[in-house]
């Protein structure tokens, strides 16, 4: 094996990639070559570094320089400069937006300062196409271990201690789920991992299997040995095709070495893992809806009991655990359960991945200790509001969470505060909101997204939501009354409660917190006909200030529908009977002397 | 994307060749409906029917399957299928002005195809690229940051490639 003085790491995550960093890694080395330095030192393609906001990335070891924004005309000058003189390219170093100061190591930087990176440890770390190097960071170890030192009923009990519960949104303890299967007596068990991630805005999951495919695979091992099952199966989006290849290659090598298949490493475990591919249905994020659709049927969710656990694909036992779950399997065996549970809070214990995004300075993927405050990750992880706008609320938790306002902000992140604040942990998707953002449009279009992936299968869920989004949308329109607002709260609950899965169940939650943290816009929209943060089309009117118009005509000529009047160099006047409010002479006139009422 | 070389009795020739090579038939019906997709460009009901008989399935199962998933077609696609994000993060970063502006400029509106069969115009619920916001995707090549300006060059971006598949 070549041993290589320098490492130039490319994040080769779908943000990235899409900013060309394939070309990237590409110029890079065909540089080094140039240079006569590609023996000496390797670029390696990693997965997600988590600062999305700023990819592509090159991070540069040993010297522990973070470029951002590095674009592939950039390569030359990195390989001339960094690699060959070892001077670091000052004007790719990431810049504090706060002082303007150059932070080279991404250590000292505000958006990793707070994080702790369990799930996420391999992620920019290593090459996620080569087995090699995940078993040079302790890779296949805890399989080792439970194989060889552990009896199936240490390892379950050591899941239990550690208090890891599940990070696909319910948030049931891990270990009791796999001692519910270890009980059951059955020929054949089966273990899922839910990787259909589905809820917008949250891409943790896909950077687990992009960035680190090994360490999931590794842990559906532990839990098929730990349970007694035999085969495991990854259900995966078929949005996600990178996600896809990167997991066969780690099937294919985890099989050639042995780690896969029969009798795994001298033991008398097998184990065999095998991908199914989603087919684009939110619902079947849902366990049971997912066991259908791996059976190869419509995705809808069916009664429980009996649970997974004792009668669930093909009527066999079955776990099923989400990505982020299983990324923290590994290193809680290697580690000690005690470690893991010494941090976070007294009932969520280790981290937590979420997906940052929204209105806010640092998209990314940020991995904090649980009980961290929500302002901790907004302001200091994600550097507060973009574009100088105001905070107005965080969304949490997809389609089935809630919108917190600032006053929540100070609420320490846990399983259960999240929920008596009417949001949900749900995957960990955190999308910012400012002053801009209705948020009665913002809860319509949850539920548009709901009607839409609704199964169909109860009447609450297909029927109910579909009202809820009538209501909403009758207010949004400015025919709304009070009474409505009583409505969807008696609705909401009824579909909360009367529903057959989790997707109903929570359908009604971005309606309910909207409601109760800013039933304000609301009434706004009711009684004053009027859409505070200018969203609604049917209720913004285009005004000219007389004031400020200098008659430039450039309204009047570019309205579509010619229902701007005035003199040249006199005062505008819009007829609101027949504007169609397209906005054209907002965005044309160049005093800004229209606004939007 | 169906390959425009094979004809259709090679299409399902390979089919069939796929579906004898599954080591067992239970399940399958969704991955089965995928490699057929994949082969064909879109579900038709010849194809639909043809593999209700390969897996001795009722039609209407496949039906309601290929119905049900929102990733199975059974209308033709253009050359290009451009998918505007609609997920969360993208749309409070305004992807509904850019999709109005796809619906302009192609003049068809949302899952409808332009009838010189280049373009498929249709939204998605997030592909995961959330720092990238405002996400379309074109067939599988993703534009990040996307404003209403860029729409016209990312059309012509592909009408420079003309009818070639994947450019």
């Amino acid at each position: 094996m070549n041993r290589y003085r320098m490492h130039l790491m490319v994040c080769g995550g779908t943000g990235c990639r899409s900013s060309q960093s394939v070309q990237i890694v590409e110029n890079l080395n065909q540089e080094l070559k140039k240079a006569g330095m590609d023996q000496e030192v390797q670029v390696v393609t990693t997965g997600c570094f988590g600062f999305c906001e700023k990819g592509p990335i090159v991070k540069i070891y040993p010297d522990n320089i973070f470029y951002v924004e590095v674009k592939p005309t950039d390569a030359a000058e990195i390989v001339a400069e960094h690699v060959v003189k070892g001077r670091t390219v000052q004007r790719l170093v990431y810049k504090d937006p706060a002082g303007g100061k150059q932070i080279p190591a991404s250590t000292d930087m505000p958006f990793y300062g707070q994080q702790i990176r369990i799930a996420l440890r391999n992620c920019g770390l290593i090459d996620p196409e080569n087995i090699d190097e995940y078993i040079s960071v302790d890779g296949y170890q805890a399989l080792g271990k439970a194989l060889s030192t552990m009896t199936q009923q240490q390892v379950v009990d050591t899941l239990k201690k550690s208090g890891l519960r599940g990070r696909g949104g319910a948030g049931f303890p891990t270990g009791l789920k796999w001692q519910a299967a270890l009980k059951q007596k059955s020929d054949k068990k089966y273990i899922v991992c839910n990787a259909d991630e589905g809820d917008p805005g949250a891409f943790m999951d896909r950077s687990v299997l992009e960035g680190d495919p090994h360490s999931v695979i590794e842990a559906m091992a532990i839990a098929g040995y730990a349970t007694g099952a035999d085969e495991g199966i990854v259900y995966v989006r078929a949005e996600y095709p990178l996600a896809v290849k990167r997991l066969k290659i780690a099937i294919a090598q985890a099989e050639e070495y042995g780690l896969l298949g029969k009798e795994i490493l001298g033991s008398k475990f097998s184990f065999r893992i095998r991908l199914s591919l989603g087919a684009g249905a939110f619902v079947c994020g849902e366990e049971t809806a997912l066991l259908n659709s791996v059976e190869g049927s419509r995705g809808e969710p069916r009664m429980k009991p009996p649970f997974p656990a004792e009668k669930g694909l093909f009527g066999k036992p079955t776990i099923i655990n989400n990505v982020e779950t299983f990324a923290n399997v590994c290193p809680i065996l290697l580690n000690g359960p005690e470690w893991f549970a010494s941090i976070g809070t007294e009932k969520s214990k280790g981290t937590k991945v979420f997906a940052l995004s929204g209105k806010i300075n640092n998209v990314g993927l940020a991995e904090v200790p649980m009980g961290i405050t929500l302002r901790e990750i907004v302001e200091n992880i994600g550097g507060g509001v973009r574009d100088g706008r105001t905070f107005k609320a965080v969304q949490i938790g997809g389609p089935s969470g809630g919108c917190l306002p600032k006053s929540l902000l100070d609420i320490p992140i846990d399983y259960e505060s999240l929920s008596a604040a009417g949001a949900m942990m749900g995957s960990g998707g955190m999308i910012v909101m400012d002053d801009t953002d209705c948020m009665v449009n913002i809860a319509k279009y949850y539920l548009d997204f709901t009607v839409d992936e609704s199964c169909g299968k109860c009447t609450p869920c297909r029927v109910g939501n579909k009202r809820l989004f009538e209501i909403l949308e009758r207010i949004t329109d400015g025919k709304g009354t009070m009474k409505d607002l009583d409505d969807l709260e008696v609705l909401g609950g009824t579909i909360r409660d009367a529903s057959l899965c989790q997707l109903g169940q929570t359908a009604p939650n971005p309606v309910l917190s909207t409601l109760k943290h800013f039933r304000d816009e609301y009434i706004a929209h009711i009684v004053d006909k009027r859409c505070p943060s200018g969203v609604c089309q049917n209720l913004i009117h285009y005004v000219v200030v007389a004031d400020k118009c200098i008659g430039c005509t450039v309204c009047a000529r570019n309205c579509p529908v010619s229902c701007i009047s005035g003199e040249r160099k006199t005062a505008h006047v819009i007829d609101q009977e027949r504007c169609t409010k397209c906005g054209v002479c907002f965005s044309k006139c160049p005093v800004d002397a229209i606004v939007k009422e | 994307m169906a390959s425009t070389t094979m004809t259709d009795e090679a299409r399902y020739e390979e089919l069939d060749r796929y579906i004898a090579d599954l080591p067992d038939h239970k399940g399958s019906l969704i991955q089965v409906l995928h490699v057929a997709q994949d082969l064909f460009g879109y579900l038709p009901q010849d194809v639909q029917m043809h593999v209700a008989r390969k897996l001795a399935l009722p039609a209407a199962k496949v039906y309601g399957v290929v119905t049900f998933y929102s990733f199975f077609n059974t209308e033709p696609r253009g050359t290009y299928t451009v998918s505007v994000c609609l997920g969360t993060a993208c749309f409070v970063r305004g992807s509904e002005e850019i999709l109005k502006e796809f619906e302009k400029q192609l003049k068809v509106k949302s899952d409808q195809t332009t009838p010189d069969n280049l373009f498929t115009l249709t939204t998605i619920r997030c592909v995961g690229a959330c720092g990238l916001a405002p996400v379309v995707m074109v067939n599988d090549r993703v534009y990040g940051r996307v404003t209403a300006k860029d729409v016209a060059s990312i059309i012509d971006d592909c009408m420079a490639k003309g009818g070639s598949e994947n450019g």
